[in-house]
């Protein structure tokens, strides 16, 4: 019989699903608070949400990452295409004791509409919530859908931080158990107005944000510029910052990304780059190691988030050479103890063809 | 090779399937705001300091007019305050009468012309010659809220988080309700003193 494995890190001693210990400091239970709050540098990434209603297609694209990153964000309808909603893939994912980013975007829902969400999600076991505005219905499949935008990405931080530490909705209701929640929001310092980011960084950590992830930076001389400010105003250490980084398929793709994704700023040095490289694919992989390993000597960068969609079997590729990890791994789904033990009883039953007299049976029992 | 990013993306496919006629409304968004140039609003966030000062003006003679509109009735002066009221900012402003008006810490930039209503800042979506993701040609409402703020004596009221939207009191009048709130104020003020 296999030994039983020994515990991960962050890891809950009755069942990976279940919320981690309280700790002094932490606002939620969960396993990026942790890797974060112990100045580990930490790696999250994004999960392409399936187009049906098959949980295995959720998992199926969750074990892509397994043991490379903290985190994974569910993502809420991304460029306002319509996919499984966040809700659903993070229910499924803290199920396998996975560590979900639930992402909310303020186009769909209005604020009871949200605030029902966080406490589902909160009960669901998820501890992070990333607060986004969204983007505009035009850009997506359904061009024709309401935009709802009641709140934006600064008030839908507040609603929760208020949900979190007063114990009320937005109305004054009380809540009889708060959600325990680690508050996460997004930056872009490579769009205008420049001078205004970092100011704007200060005011969703007032509005209630711990961590924050970018946009994909592909130019780190202007992200460099952006964080020499958010030093000089001392936001990095009110919050963690994790920057936005990703591998780009080809020159082409850089191109089409450039011309139609408002909010992605590609310099033309990354695009020569890439069509003077023979395997374009590999060429944009090592560009997102090179990024990685760049911005990670940046003063108050935490971790980094990587993007690859549609290219998600690189991520783990991209961690290991970058070696952001150190030699750490992250928490990986492995069997419980019960359930090894199970599988190990069923395989002797289904597998080892022994045929065992009473008096052995009695023999190997005492 | 293979290249795993599709030439044809899920929104020109949305637009190949729209239905063809000859009529094409110019520059269509889903908010299906009023087309037209931003001249005036422009204008108005250029002259940012000017206004301030004008409104501060307007705002203590509006304080000082609070018997007149109690004695005629608050309820009663709404409708002609009101028509006025979004004449006047819709001229100037593009107001959208969301009856809580935050312009003096926005640039005077008004936040309710954002295709997305962000009263806290911009999106992440802002193009690289400052305009908006959803209406290309518009100049971006927090790219131009931002400058006027710096104009303004006040201007880092831009950094205060603002609460959402009431939505229950959109179509009434924002001067009328900051009046009676400022009176309510000097009243328990003076009442404090006594």
């Amino acid at each position: 019989m296999t030994p039983p494995r020994p515990r991960q890190p962050d890891e809950h001693p009755d069942g990976i699903d279940l919320p981690l210990d309280p700790l002094p400091g932490h606002s939620s239970r969960g396993r990026l608070e942790r890797v974060l709050r112990r100045g580990e540098f930490a790696v999250t990434t994004e999960l392409n949400p399936p187009d049906s209603a098959d949980p295995e297609d959720v998992y199926n694209r969750a074990k892509i990452f397994d043991g490379w990153v903290d985190g994974i964000n569910a993502v809420d309808a991304s460029g306002a295409n319509c996919h499984m909603s966040s809700v659903g893939i993070c229910a499924l994912l803290t199920r396998m004791g996975y560590a979900p980013i639930m992402q909310i975007a303020c186009r769909d829902k209005n604020r009871i509409a949200i605030q029902g969400d966080v406490l589902g999600a909160a009960a669901m076991g998820v501890a992070n919530i990333l607060c986004l505005t969204g983007d505009g219905v035009q850009a997506g499949d359904q061009p024709g859908a309401k935009p709802v935008f009641d709140l934006d990405s600064m008030s839908l931080l507040e609603t929760v931080r208020i949900m979190r530490d007063n114990g009320k909705f937005l109305s004054g209701r009380k809540l009889s158990t708060p959600p325990q929640l680690f508050l996460g929001a997004a930056v872009n310092p490579f769009a205008p107005p420049f001078d205004f980011r970092p100011i704007h960084l200060g005011k969703k950590i007032a509005a209630g944000a711990q961590f924050v992830q970018s946009q994909y930076c592909f130019d780190v001389p202007m992200f460099r510029t952006f964080m020499n400010r958010v030093r000089d105003l001392g936001y990095d250490e009110k919050c963690f910052i994790l920057v936005g980084v990703g591998p780009l398929a080809s020159a082409k793709t850089a191109k089409w990304i450039r011309a139609n994704v408002p909010g992605i700023h590609i310099p033309d040095a990354i695009i020569k780059r890439l069509e003077g490289a023979q395997d374009q694919k590999k060429e944009g992989k090592q560009l997102c190691i090179d990024i990685i390993n760049e911005v990670k000597e940046i003063s108050g960068v935490s971790g980094v988030h990587v993007m690859a969609y549609r290219q998600e079997e690189y991520v783990a590729e991209i961690v290991d050479e970058s070696g952001v990890l150190k030699g750490r791994r992250p928490w990986k789904r492995e069997a419980r103890a019960d359930d090894q033990r199970v599988a190990d009883r069923l395989e002797h039953l289904l597998h080892d063809d022994v045929t065992e007299s009473q008096v052995d049976m009695v023999k190997t029992a005492h | 090779m293979v290249d795993t990013q599709p030439t044809v993306t899920q929104a020109t496919l949305v637009k190949k399937a729209a239905p063809k006629s000859d009529y094409k409304p110019a520059d269509v968004s889903p908010q299906r705001r009023v087309q037209r140039s931003y001249t005036i609003r422009l204008w108005s966030i250029r002259h940012s300091r000017l206004l301030e000062w004008f409104y501060s003006r307007f705002a203590d003679m509006f304080l000082l007019l609070h018997p007149l509109w109690k004695k005629i009735g608050y309820g009663r002066v709404e409708a002609p305050i009101k028509f006025v009221e979004k004449r006047v900012k819709g001229l100037m402003f593009d107001c959208r009468m969301c009856g809580q008006c935050v312009l003096s810490s926005t640039g005077m930039s008004c936040p309710m012309n954002c295709p997305k209503q962000l009263r806290n800042g911009p999106c992440g979506g802002v193009r690289a010659n400052g305009n908006c993701e959803v209406e290309p040609d518009m100049p971006c409402v927090w790219v131009k809220a931002w400058e006027g703020s710096r104009n303004m004596v006040k201007g880092d009221a831009i950094l205060n988080v603002q609460k959402p939207v009431d939505q229950s009191l959109r179509e009434t009048s924002a001067w009328l309700r900051v009046t009676a709130q400022a009176a309510a104020t000097r009243e328990t003020a003076s009442k404090e003193v006594a």
